[in-house]
């Protein structure tokens, strides 16, 4: 079932949680709302499952299917609702649990008490807990939990699927495989699922599509790979990843110039040994630490001159022939950089040498000086 | 801050020091004298009016003591306090929960404004409450000559009682539920509605095993309460033996006239039902302690 959120506006006393956003959520996706604490993604999600409502029913609209469910509550909209901390309820078993929303039905619409069961195994056996039905949620783990709740979620064959920080809760190897798991498990069942995160790994890895949440707005809709590639403002390249930020150069031609922003991310970053031949716009660091574990070295590096801190990610075998010690000098070579001057964007690249910007008004020079 | 520094210190220091001793443990006197105080205490302000009501009641032998309930004055008296708390406590159950769960679940204008006000019998002594039900309902109150048409008395009858006692033991079972409530959250309650359940199915089938115990110990307070109320009542009641006299009234009444041993006699069962609700508190605290 596709999705469509018009202008929704929400507000908490004087606190603005959502600001006039629309979205739309085509059917079968895998999408995520992922923004920093306060950014508002709960809170849209809250308002799609119909546990909150937007501060006006006249302006925002709220479609399933294209059919208007802006003022209907939650248990009309057949909506799945998994919570962060799970919800569980404690006093119930795990077949209790998970049968809830089918006993509630009322008794005209009820299944007969074997079906039930038959569906809550079935179920139970989607999520990989067969056998576990009797034990009580406290007797379960965090990640056993999370499949309750989502088994549970899943018992009314709803046509959307919300996830608040799925994983938020769960140590980060469970997180890691409980990840790979739904990804799969959400191609199978072809529900359109939301999921909320403020995880950028988790939703780049997961997500068919990331919404990307700041300050009550919606800040850029793609991909993983658009919005990790052709982020649309200073803050998405932030938040997606770590980036290397400068204050590019001081231009001859404005002062505006001297509040535009250049990011490079580490592993656009090459570094060659001082005295290696290479182009003018190469510029000197020094080697400050040398971070080796993992699958690549992440080296910290000192602008000379500017004393401006940045990062580089190079491979374990550039690593060894650079021969990296702190204190040591380095050429550096930026090979790809985003400048947002005054909120415009633009890329630039290193092709044979020289940097080319994508507006030929920004050279190398002066983002360099 | 202060205080973690120092604690900090002197572990360090009697870490130093050849004995050791931790960090929270005072010298011994300091300890003797806390500890003879706070049970000396308790021993002559709890334990011996309770034991003087028991030895004063049994003075006269058992079956004096077993006598004293064959008083008609006195069996109506204890049927009556019966029959306010049977009504009072399920008033402020259904009360209790309510306004608990108003206040836990629901964000509303004036919310602070509920909580301060259920407090309001605590901060306020019960012969007030039981002044302004006078002012209210008595033959010269607001509501009394409409009262009187309708040949309804609330004031010196038995109404009056149960309000009175309702007055006094409000806050028991919200005081109880509101902090269990509010620490359980309303994600339960959200998922239960998110699957289409009706809010009293909710209510009873989520909301309530969440807090029973909560609600059960509120319960017992509050009917220990109810049962031992007095001067609230004793200002609407008016005191008319074999009518409108309470087991506490009854007991001050005993008392008045020299009936000593009557007067503890009834008094004991006051003390009873005082230590069973102690252990009973002592049995829902381990249950629930054991839950969770």
């Amino acid at each position: 079932m596709s999705i469509k959120a018009i202008q929704i506006s929400k507000t908490f006393g004087t606190f603005k949680a959502l600001e006039n956003v629309s979205l739309e959520v085509p059917d079968g996706k895998l999408v995520s709302l992922l923004g920093p604490s306060g950014s508002g993604k709960t809170t849209l999600l809250r308002i799609l499952a119909g546990l909150e409502f937007p501060d006006s029913l006249e302006t925002s609209r709220v479609l399933f299917h294209g059919k208007d469910v802006t003022a209907a509550p939650a248990g009309r909209r057949g909506v799945g609702f998994v919570f962060q901390h799970y919800a569980l309820f404690k006093h119930m078993t795990v077949e209790s649990n998970v049968a809830f929303g089918l006993n509630s039905l009322p008794r005209k619409e009820r299944p007969a008490k074997d079906v039930i069961l038959t569906r809550v195994c079935e179920l139970l056996q989607l999520v990989h807990l067969d056998g576990l039905g009797g034990r009580y949620p406290s007797e379960l783990s965090g990640g056993q939990r999370q499949r309750v709740a989502l088994a549970r979620a899943l018992a009314m064959n709803p046509k959307v699927l919300l996830l608040d920080e799925p994983f938020g809760a769960l140590d980060a190897k469970v997180r890691k495989d409980l990840r790979r798991w739904l990804r799969t498990f959400q191609e199978e069942i072809k529900v359109t699922t939301i999921f909320v995160t403020h995880d950028q790994d988790e939703a780049l890895e997961l997500a068919d599509e990331v919404v990307v949440m700041n300050n009550a707005r919606i800040e850029q809709v793609g991909d993983p790979q658009t919005v990790y590639d052709r982020p649309v403002s200073p803050f998405v390249i932030e938040f997606l990843g770590n980036v290397n930020r400068f204050v590019a150069g001081v231009g001859s031609e404005t002062k505006d110039r001297e509040k535009d922003v250049l990011y490079v991310r580490p592993h656009d970053v090459e570094l060659e040994p001082e005295d290696h031949e290479t182009h003018a716009y190469a510029l000197k660091a020094k080697v400050q630490h040398v971070f080796s574990a993992g699958n690549y070295g992440r080296v910290a590096l000192e602008r000379v001159g500017t004393r401006e801190p940045f990062e580089a990610e190079v491979s374990r075998e550039r690593l060894r022939e650079l021969d990296l010690v702190p204190g040591r000098v380095v050429s550096v070579i930026f090979r790809h950089v985003r400048l947002f001057p005054k909120g415009e964007f633009l890329e630039a690249d290193i092709r044979d040498g020289s940097l080319v910007a994508s507006t030929s008004s920004f050279s190398a020079k002066t983002m360099y000086s | 801050m202060n205080s973690h520094r120092h604690s900090k210190q002197h572990r360090v220091r009697s870490s130093a020091l050849p004995q050791t001793r931790s960090a929270t443990t005072e010298a011994p006197w300091v300890r003797t004298v806390l500890i003879s105080l706070a049970t000396g205490f308790l021993a002559l302000f709890l334990l011996m009016p309770l034991f003087t009501v028991f030895i004063e009641a049994f003075r006269s032998g058992i079956s004096a003591y077993f006598s004293t309930f064959e008083d008609r004055f006195i069996r109506h008296s204890i049927r009556l306090t019966l029959l306010t708390a049977a009504v009072a406590v399920p008033l402020n159950l259904v009360f209790g929960v309510a306004a608990a769960w108003a206040v836990t679940k629901f964000d509303f204008r004036g919310k602070s404004l509920l909580v301060t006000i259920i407090d309001l019998p605590f901060a306020v002594t019960p012969v007030i409450g039981g002044m302004i039900f006078i002012l209210i309902f008595g033959a010269h109150g607001y509501l009394g000559p409409w009262l009187e048409g309708v040949n309804f008395q609330v004031v010196f009858a038995f109404p009056g009682i149960v309000l009175a006692t309702t007055f006094g033991t409000v806050p028991f079972i919200a005081r109880e539920l509101i902090p269990v409530m509010q620490a359980q959250g309303r994600d339960e309650e959200y998922a239960a509605m998110t699957m289409g359940a009706s809010g009293w199915r909710t209510f009873f089938k989520v909301t309530l095993p969440n807090v029973k115990w909560g609600l059960f110990y509120g319960v017992i307070l509050c009917n220990a309460r109810a049962m031992g109320e007095f001067g609230g009542v004793e200002v609407v009641s008016g005191k008319i033996s074999g009518k409108t006299n309470t087991m506490t009234l009854q007991i001050q009444q005993l008392y008045f006239d020299y009936a000593t041993v009557p007067a503890f006699a009834t008094a004991s069962l006051l003390a009873i039902l005082a230590l069973l609700t102690l252990l009973l508190k002592n049995i829902v605290e381990r249950l629930s302690g054991r839950e969770s």
